[in-house]
């Protein structure tokens, strides 16, 4: 959809306008307020907008309609699981008294959203194989934060102080060193053999006393199997550490492996992969964490917990006073959860294996054929997991035409790009996930459309190098927006690009 | 089922074009000492009717209560606009705007967003968002000691004042790096810190000095002279206020001694309460220290016809770049909610805000005044305060408020947990939300439970 851009919702504004029925009705009383003293009060009203609820609506809806989503396109991010969000999930979690009830509501009050918060809990325990879980990390990353903490209070715990490396394998996904750091802990890389699998030799070599765990997806960032990881496990172990599992590519495995049946100590599930709840535009997310035995008595709080009489209740400093705390002022994006919860009870067993097999089938069947069109596959002798990489190298190399450019031109296509440049060790790399919720036809699309924009590459390589071409903007100027920082709108400046102090 | 469009013939024509005899095949490279012959534990499927039916069971026996709590968490009127844009699947079911061209309505709401947070907090520049206000605090305080690289000390100052998950979440955070919470004591006279409770740490230096407003207690705290004790000995100052709040109160860029960082809870900005998430946490500080602030920032920039469009930047700070060395491990942030807030702040306006603030104040007052009228009630603290009143009672809070409950009133939270020195006291909080009529009602039922039980 082509437009010539929408003004700022502030170059809407006109003095004295407002959506008028929105606002309290009363005219504000000054005597209301008296008893505030003056040095506090404001001087100087706030900048926000002065428009009309039509305003306000007409802006933001022709906003939404300048992104792509899971509801309008073909999402094939690697390692994002852009499934389709159900409708359902979005509407249940949104009934009246979950949307309307305080967090600190009393429990009497609260045995719905319990039962099926505690539902939860033991649904993620049955497929990752963990014996206790906390639904309280309000993302990915600090799910992660919280299975590092873990680790480290566990070996604190027990006299062993010495345990202060994180190992991760050189493909990691950058939230896991920055995890070790926030965690105190310093990071120790190790390489990846060229079929894939982390290399033991260079695990061996990196154990130690000082290894307080080691961080791993699997399947693996590089889209394949672990295939190695009981023998992986064995050798943390054997050393002292601790594993921990990252739940990003769970969609491949559900029903098929558990994360506890590889070895693993501690798992966080990203809800907003796996378990469908929708992306947001960057959130919110949820990432529950779940760990062995071992673990169990740090876990983050509050925890749903359940009586003799089947009542539901907290768990907090009291049921764990070694919990590594709170992580939050409350218990979580509980939103979210419910989603999430809606998700797994409409899956059900059948359907958790189910979706893992089509995610897997799928990944594939793209594989087979865009290797069949001439793309070179990353792990070739591989099976891709629920997701595979491309590499663009060669035409890179040969036409300059980059995987930037491939992922650029596809917009154009009508399609998302798949993850470019992750992981790191692929050079010019697409990362392509195509989730069990799409149709054959969405992929021979797919491949129709990259068979395309390869032929445009070497017969018009211009038309690649300079899309986007049929969106709203053209591609935008990275650099440019660093250098020249434009982070909030001023009334009196109306071009982008002052300089940066 | 599991929303899998696939045919059986479809998944043959697959699996031929791959070269596998069946989709088990595709799974022959995890050891078979590991794999799951049968998942149990998750029952069977249900359909979108039965689980329909089953959800909307279980919040009808949550019920709709009266709700005067707040503590952290507020309820105000959000205009049916708001979510209906929020719904919308362009919204919802967008990823992170990482391919900008494909994402300007994402990127241009976060914009905008980040232009009202700044401006609302009187700071030059705020981020995307981050989880929440408590996890928010604490960002801020690694923060302050990055931006503070000439002290050494990691220790930073946390009013006790200051509500007490969040310094909990704090200290679950930072300790991992080091960072020592030094809880102020309060003057439980006023509900607030006395400046003067400050100079027993003038000898030692800080690295950083956080001041809530208003308080857990929702009493004002003397910003001004806190944030100048501050500003005076070099420590960062880092503000925890209330967004609401901001349309009435002077924001923390005019404090006489000014902030370095601005967090709070992004949550009455037109986001339900949902038992406690997902809200957001926001953050806004000065230019000079962006490149220390965690979490996503949009800028405006130019694409290659030289017409404005908007992506993600300075992401050298961020994970996928920087990773071990990155500000923080945040990677998904809360966008939803900032879309909702956005929306929020863009019916409202500053003079809706301020209406919404005003009224919220007038009905805590009247709460107060209608509560003080009942024998064994009295206002605990005699300092000024915003929207949220701690009461004392002759009694132990926790039995009145089971009482409430059985009357479908949620009548605040009982303090005694965490501020044992205050107890029998009761934190109350009315907006605008409620009407004569509901505090009528709430005053009434206290007024029974009290006279139908013996005082303590």
């Amino acid at each position: 959809m082509q437009s010539h851009g929408e003004k700022l919702i502030f170059e809407h504004s006109r003095p004295g306008r407002g959506a008028f029925d929105q606002w309290p009705q009363t005219p504000p009383d000054s005597a209301a307020v008296a008893d505030i003293p003056a040095e506090l009060v404001r001087q100087a009203p706030p900048l926000l907008p002065e428009v009309s609820e039509l305003d306000a609506v007409r802006h933001f809806t022709r906003l939404s309609q300048l992104n792509f989503s899971i509801d309008t396109h073909f999402y094939p991010l690697g390692s994002c699981t852009m499934k389709y969000n159900p409708k359902a999930c979005n509407a249940l979690a949104q009934l009246p008294q979950f949307l309307g009830r305080h967090p600190l509501a009393p429990e009497s009050h609260g045995q719905g959203v319990l039962a099926c918060l505690y539902e939860l809990q033991e649904m993620l325990k049955a497929v990752t194989g963990m014996r206790a879980v906390s639904l309280t990390p309000m993302a990915g990353a600090q799910g992660e934060f919280a299975g590092v903490a873990m680790i480290r209070a566990y070996h604190r715990a027990r006299g062993d102080l010495a345990r202060k490396e994180i190992i991760v394998p050189e493909a990691a996904h950058g939230t896991n060193p920055a995890t070790a750091t926030m965690c105190g802990a310093t990071v120790r890389e190790i390489p990846v053999r060229s079929d894939g699998d982390v290399s033991l030799e260079a695990l061996r070599a990196a154990v130690g006393p000082g290894t307080a765990g080691i961080m791993l997806t699997n399947p693996s960032t590089l889209g394949v199997f672990e295939r190695h990881i009981v023998e992986v496990a064995e050798i943390v172990h054997a050393a002292g550490g601790l594993l921990y599992y990252d739940g990003a590519n769970l969609n491949a495995i559900l029903g098929k492996v558990r994360p506890a049946d590889m070895g693993f100590d501690v798992v966080h599930v990203n809800l907003h992969k796996t378990f469908s709840t929708p992306h947001g535009g960057g959130g919110p997310g949820a990432g529950a964490v779940g760990v062995g035995e071992r673990l169990a008595p740090f876990l983050p709080i509050p925890l749903v917990g359940r009586d003799e009489d089947g009542r539901y209740r907290w768990l907090a400093e009291r049921d764990l006073p070694q919990s590594i705390g709170r992580l939050s002022a409350f218990m979580g994006n509980t939103g979210v959860l419910l989603r999430a919860y809606i998700y797994m009870r409409m899956l059900g067993s059948t359907g958790m294996t189910a979706v893992a097999e089509h995610a897997t089938l799928n990944a594939n069947y793209l594989l087979a054929r865009l290797t069949r069109a001439g793309f070179a596959a990353a792990y070739p002798e591989r099976r891709a997991s629920h997701e595979f990489i491309v590499t663009l190298k060669r035409e890179a190399r040969e036409l300059e035409v980059t995987a930037m450019d491939f992922a650029k031109r596809l917009l154009d296509y009508g399609m998302h790009a798949p993850t470019t440049y992750f992981p790191l060790l692929v050079p010019e790399c697409l990362l392509i996930e195509p989730t069990e919720t799409e149709s054959k036809q969405t992929l021979d699309a797919f491949v129709e459309a990259l068979t395309s924009i390869e032929r445009e590459a070497r017969e018009d390589p211009e038309r690649v190098r300079g899309a986007p071409h049929t969106l709203p903007v053209r591609r935008l100027d990275d650099v440019r927006a660093a250098k020249h920082l434009d982070l909030t709108f001023k009334p009196a400046a109306s071009v982008a690009g002052t300089p940066s102090p | 089922m599991a929303f899998i469009p696939h045919t059986a013939a479809e998944v043959g024509e697959m699996l031929e074009s791959i070269g596998a005899a069946s989709t088990e095949a595709l799974f022959d490279e995890i050891p078979a000492s590991i794999r799951l012959r049968e998942l149990s534990g998750v029952p069977e499927p249900l359909g979108e009717m039965e689980i329909g039916r089953l959800m909307r069971e279980r919040a009808a026996s949550d019920g709709q209560p009266l709700c005067f709590i707040g503590a952290g968490a507020y309820e105000h009127h959000i205009p049916a606009a708001v979510w209906a844009i929020a719904n919308r699947g362009e919204f919802y079911s967008a990823y992170t705007p990482y391919q900008a061209e494909a994402s300007q309505g994402t990127l241009q709401t976060i914009y905008e967003f980040q232009t009202m947070i700044a401006s609302l907090t009187g700071m030059q520049v705020a981020n995307a968002s981050l989880y929440d206000g408590a996890s928010a605090f604490a960002e801020a305080l690694l923060m302050a000691v990055r931006i503070n690289r000439r002290s050494e000390s990691l220790r930073a100052l946390v009013p006790s004042t200051l509500h007490p998950h969040y310094r909990a979440a704090a200290r679950a955070i930072t300790s991992h790096q080091g960072v020592t919470l030094e809880e102020v004591p309060y003057c439980t006279e006023e509900g607030r810190i006395l400046p003067e409770a400050l100079t027993r740490y003038e000898a030692q230096g800080a690295a950083a000095l956080a001041i809530p407003q208003p308080n857990f207690f929702g009493v004002l705290e003397d910003v001004d002279a806190l944030s100048e004790w501050a500003r005076r000995r070099g420590i960062p100052v880092i503000a925890v206020v209330n967004p609401t709040s901001l349309a009435l109160l002077k924001p923390p860029g005019a404090w006489r001694g000014g902030a370095d960082v601005v967090v709070g809870e992004g949550q009455p900005l037109g986001v339900p309460l949902s038992s406690g998430g997902p809200y957001f946490g926001f953050m806004a500080t000065r230019m000079e220290h962006v490149r220390q602030m965690p979490g996503r920032i949009v800028g405006r920039t130019l694409d290659a016809a030289g017409r404005p469009g908007f992506t993600l930047t300075l992401q050298a700070r961020e994970q996928h770049i920087r990773r071990g060395r990155a500000t923080s491990n945040i990677c998904t942030n809360q966008g939803l909610m900032v879309t909702a807030a956005t929306v929020y702040l863009s019916l409202m306006g500053a003079g809706g805000l301020e209406r919404v603030a005003i009224a919220s104040h007038a009905r805590t007052s009247e709460l107060a005044a209608a509560l003080t009228r009942i024998p064994g009630v009295r206002q605990a603290f005699r300092s000024p305060y915003f929207h949220e009143v701690v009461l004392r009672l002759d009694r132990p809070v926790a039995p009145v408020l089971e009482a409430l409950a059985r009357r479908n009133i949620l009548g605040g939270i009982d303090l005694a947990p965490h501020y044992p020195e205050l107890a029998p006291a009761l934190l109350a909080c009315a907006t605008e939300t409620k009407t004569s009529a509901d505090i009528e009602a709430f005053a009434s039922a206290v007024r029974e439970v009290l006279s139908s039980q013996p005082a303590a």
